[in-house]
């Protein structure tokens, strides 16, 4: 990821709210990119070995430019700007998107349990969350298109419209599989992690597009939430970042 | 120096993954600004995952650095870029090197049944006979399609 993103003209720092939330994406897309990357070379069919292997290579796009953005807009130099028990706190050098990305410890990240389930070789749960995880993400960008500070509006605007090639291949794949009861299990168990990864305010749209049979228990909930960490994560972290780890400040 | 000598020069730096095409037609140079011996360039990226995009911020730099400028080439992460932006020229040569120029763009997202039904057209007999075969192709930018004419695979450019 080096270097790719030149910090697109600081404006000062983010405001708060959007940078949780830029940051929760950002994390989201990087390991949903990394999961989905994991059918190149294995998916059912050629055209999906290409599409699943497009979409991460999108999704890591789109963390890329965003850790890009946050640390353009973190007040880079200024180790003050960063509050102690922030989720970046362990950041050493606030300037570097790569340092965003890989730097910190495996229980500062932010991304949903959704995305950190390891589903390979199973594709009725893969696709399932590529489902879910569409309609969240559409909701949660319309609402940073709208922001008022253009670097984050002109950014998410930039992503949602790769992301509505993703949303295209969700909805073949939601018709093609809608009678599979193998498939529809698989929404109803993985409904938990997308309502705990989706904001309050988009719930109710959520429910209206999928219908689920049960409402997930406070104790459900509260393991998908966002922040917690879902089996398999500390392998993923792992394996994620062992490359940079291996040979601190190199240049790639 | 002038800013066109330095639009001139961009004009050779091809897009590594389609090398007929060059950045400047493909639209991604959004301004060229030179102050004396410094060139200030921004460039934008097509899709943001875009290996190509540090090969052609490079070559451009080198570029503009054999025209004995100082280079200061900036990548803008906007919304500004769009299929839309490619030049007429830069259709034709994607066009003539078997790639599916993009369709123009409409109000709201891409729609499946636009995809699946629109009237593509394959760039090697120019019939609209043609079916989309994958939404993803070899690279974020294009799309799969088949031509029932004259049986030719041929990748389609997405519009975004």
């Amino acid at each position: 990821m080096n270097g790719s993103a030149d910090p697109s003209r600081p404006q000062g720092a983010l405001d708060e709210q959007e940078r949780q939330a830029l940051l929760a994406i950002a994390d989201d897309e990087l390991v949903l990119g990394w999961r989905d990357s994991e059918w190149t070379g294995i998916a059912p069919v050629l055209e999906e070995d290409v599409a699943l292997s497009s979409i991460a290579q999108n999704e890591i796009g789109h963390a890329r430019a965003i850790y890009a953005l946050l640390s353009a807009r973190s007040g880079a130099g200024d180790a003050g700007a960063i509050a102690a028990g922030d989720a970046l706190s362990s950041v050493p050098t606030a300037g570097d998107p790569d340092a965003l990305a890989f730097d910190r410890p495996p229980e500062e990240y932010r991304c949903a349990p959704l995305v950190q389930l390891r589903f390979v070789p199973d594709w009725a749960r893969t696709i399932a969350r590529r489902v879910l995880y569409e309609a969240v993400d559409e909701l949660r960008l319309e609402r940073l298109r709208a922001s008022s500070d253009e670097a984050v509006a002109g950014l998410a605007a930039k992503i949602d419209r790769e992301e509505a090639y993703h949303r295209l291949h969700a909805e073949m794949w939601r018709e093609r599989l809608a009678t599979e009861p193998r498939f529809q299990a698989a929404v109803e168990e993985l409904w938990p992690y997308a309502v705990a990864m989706a904001e309050p305010d988009d719930r109710e749209q959520l429910e209206r597009m999928f219908e689920p049979k049960t409402t997930p228990s406070n104790s459900l909930l509260q393991g998908a939430r966002r922040g917690a960490h879902a089996d398999g994560w500390r392998e993923l972290w792992n394996e994620m970042t062992e490359v940079r780890r291996s040979v601190p400040g190199a240049s790639w | 120096m002038t800013a066109e000598a330095v639009w001139s020069a961009l004009a050779e730096v091809e897009d590594p993954e389609i090398p007929v095409v060059s950045i400047v037609d493909l639209g991604l140079v959004r301004d060229v600004q030179v102050d004396g011996e410094r060139v200030h360039v921004e460039l934008t990226p097509t899709f943001l995952g875009c290996p190509a995009l540090e090969v052609m911020r490079d070559r451009a730099a080198v570029a503009i650095e054999a025209l004995g400028a100082r280079a200061d080439v900036e990548v803008i992460l906007d919304d500004s870029w769009s299929t839309d932006r490619i030049t007429p020229a830069g259709r034709e040569k994607l066009r003539s090197a078997g790639l599916g120029p993009p369709a123009p763009r409409t109000a709201g997202s891409p729609k499946l049944l636009q995809l699946q039904n629109g009237p593509f057209r394959c760039p090697y007999c120019g019939s609209t006979e043609t079916r989309l075969d994958n939404l993803f192709g070899p690279t974020p930018c294009r799309s799969l399609r088949y031509c029932a004419r004259c049986k030719q695979p041929f990748e389609q450019f997405k519009t975004i």
